[in-house]
């Protein structure tokens, strides 16, 4: 099958040659298929090269790996994946990270359903000026507004008695919002993709603008919907700097908690690399499960 | 601008006149408002609000002394801009260091990151066997969160048990360096941050490659182009959209880079890797000088801000001219 291709293609290749009259031109494609070869061993490589890496650090005693570096491990031991639960509390931080994450993404989500709706469907005055501020928003360093966000979190504490420093709840309203510009600008594109005659037809029948959307345009946009998910779960799950200040040690997340592995006197290597591989996996197959969906939705927008 | 609303308008009033039977039950001109209440609180909320208090902040000598007691710290006016942008002071040339680092730290991550995208998604831009798995085998660096990434670098790049040097020494390069001080801490960084970030590169040129039109390298084929005059005739300019866009994304997420430096280094990085967000970072909540750290926060948007109104500007001038 795959040699009859191969060779379909070779003949095409000849054939195309022969119309051109180029002598050089079958040599040509040999050269470019050598070139492809040779490129996609480097990209293998190292691409391959620092999971090789995680995977075999993950399953040496930690004494074979403080000592020189070997690629093929003497001693294989899987108690770094055991160790690794009670070295730091991961199991509570990846419960944290999954209830943070989580929340994030579905309040993301929703409301980028409804502005990305607004944006496409409607055309409103402030619409052009709701949209670039959301989107600059994007380029705001995150330092700027790091302290501000304690200082308010601390404020509301203090005068209204919600929690915010420390809770889940502080952390979900920030990353929730941290992809909000871009989930409203691919969501946007997405809905601007679908044909309007749906909604006529809909209105036709009597269903409400709120109706219209639930039944007829989310149903539909499910593909972009999963992208935004994606791209929403992985940036709260991902952070960093803002989750070093705003957790206390019962909300802390994966992205602090792992610098545990790291003590004054000893880094665990092996333990670090185990739970990476543990804290890697369920994003990992998430992502390479859905994406195509992220590649549709991500350039949506760019590609038009 | 007021032509395509006027139209826009009379759509809807045809439209409006065709679908009679309609529940008033909410205003027709409220619905887009309601729509975009919820993203609007949280925007001003988490966005908005603090950065106008960060403005406010970068006004006040908040520093150590008042940490307690913050809403006392005095009114100093632009004196935190002026220590800034003191390039003869000491806070002003290590600011002015931070920058030059991080200009050149981004542009060889940004460069580095769309070469190494541009030609894996040119070597998967065809068919044969395996490309599916390939395609998703280079994803893989980018699916991971970027602190594990940063994590397991740091690791391969450790002097005497790390992969790196390992390798180095497979292949006969005497004495391997310490890769985590001084000026390697730099290629350390850039290193890190490329095996990271050009996936995300790869992902979208691959996705603008496969919408170019087969037959415009068909008709230039036939005409007996070389692969590389049709890349510099037809690829590049049929992905100019889709190349506007990743690198002003990918420009700002390197320039505001913190995890990279900060897992590898942590509080007190070498100075060849001190990016800017890592030193408002310290300069704010290490040295607790947070009126000068917010003055630096705002003079990085301002920057950023700038930078990418002109590119904005002047692509899209570009733009115009070829339509």
């Amino acid at each position: 099958m795959s040699e009859y291709q191969v060779s379909q293609a070779k003949s095409q290749v000849i054939a195309r040659s022969r119309v051109n009259r180029q002598a050089g031109r079958l040599r040509e494609s040999q050269v470019y298929a050598v070139l492809r070869v040779v490129g996609l061993i480097f990209f293998t490589f190292i691409t391959l090269f620092p999971l090789y890496t995680i995977v075999t650090t993950a399953i040496k005693p930690l004494q074979d790996v403080q000592s020189t570096f070997h690629w093929i491990p003497s001693r294989i031991t899987f108690a770094p994946f055991g160790d690794i639960w009670q070295t730091v509390p991961l199991a509570r931080y990846f419960l944290n990270s999954i209830i943070i994450s989580g929340a994030a993404t579905l309040i993301s989500v929703a409301i980028a359903i409804l502005a990305g709706y607004a944006l496409s469907r409607y055309r409103f005055t402030g619409r052009r000026v709701f949209s670039l501020v959301v989107l600059s928003t994007q380029m705001f360093p995150g330092i700027l507004f790091l302290l501000p966000l304690f200082i308010i979190f601390i404020n509301i504490q203090q005068t209204i008695g919600v929690q915010l420093y420390g809770s889940y709840l502080g952390l979900i309203i920030t990353y929730l919002t941290f992809s909000l510009p871009v989930a409203i600008w691919m969501l946007s594109g997405y809905f601007d993709s679908l044909p309007l005659g749906l909604e006529e037809a809909a209105s036709i029948d009597g269903a409400s603008s709120l109706g219209t959307l639930m039944r007829i345009i989310i149903p539909l946009s499910l593909p972009g919907i999963i992208a935004v998910a994606i791209y929403s779960f992985m940036t709260a799950w991902n952070e960093l700097l803002f989750a070093s200040i705003l957790t206390s040690a019962a909300t802390r997340t994966l992205s602090v908690g792992l610098q545990g592995y790291a003590t004054q006197s000893n880094v665990y290597w092996n333990q670090l690399m185990a739970a990476s591989i543990v804290v890697s996996i369920p994003i990992v197959i998430a992502f390479l499960a859905l994406q195509k969906y992220m590649v549709q939705g991500l350039t949506s927008g760019a590609v038009k | 601008m007021s032509a395509s609303r006027a139209t826009v308008q009379t759509e809807r009033a045809v439209r409006q006149t065709e679908r009679q039977p309609r529940r008033p039950r909410v205003s027709k001109r409220a619905i887009p408002y309601l729509y975009i209440t919820p993203a609007v609180i949280f925007e001003l909320f988490i966005h908005i609000l603090p950065m106008l208090i960060g403005i406010a902040i970068s006004l006040l000598g908040l520093t150590l002394f008042y940490i307690h007691y913050w809403t006392q710290a005095p009114f100093v006016g632009l004196q935190n801009y002026g220590i800034a942008l003191n390039f003869g002071g000491a806070a002003g040339s290590a600011l002015f260091h931070s920058f030059l680092i991080t200009v050149a730290y981004t542009i060889l991550v940004v460069g580095l990151s769309w070469v190494l995208g541009m030609t894996a998604a040119l070597l998967l831009n065809g068919d044969f066997r395996g490309r599916g798995w390939f395609r998703t085998l280079f994803l893989i660096p980018y699916a991971l969160p970027a602190y594990i990434v940063v994590i397991t670098w740091s690791f391969m790049l450790q002097k005497d048990n790390g992969a790196i040097n390992a390798l180095l020494s497979a292949l006969h390069v005497s004495n391997p360096p310490f890769w985590l001080v001084g000026t390697n801490a730099f290629w350390s960084m850039v290193m890190t941050a490329t095996w990271r970030s050009w996936p995300f590169a790869f992902l979208f040129l691959l996705a603008g490659l496969q919408s170019i039109p087969s037959d415009m390298y068909e008709a230039a084929s036939l005409e007996g182009a070389s692969k590389w005059r049709q890349f510099l005739a037809i690829t590049l300019p049929s992905l100019k959209p889709v190349n506007v866009v990743l690198l002003l994304v990918t420009f700002l997420w390197t320039f505001n880079d913190f995890n990279t430096p900060f897992v590898l280094f942590g509080q007190a990085p070498p100075p060849s890797a001190d990016l800017l967000s890592l030193h408002i970072y310290v300069s704010s909540f290490v040295n607790w000088n947070f009126g000068l750290g917010s003055a630096m926060s705002v003079l990085l948007l301002i920057f950023l801000f700038i930078v990418s109104l002109v590119y904005l500007r002047i692509f899209q001038a570009g733009g115009a001219s070829n339509e």
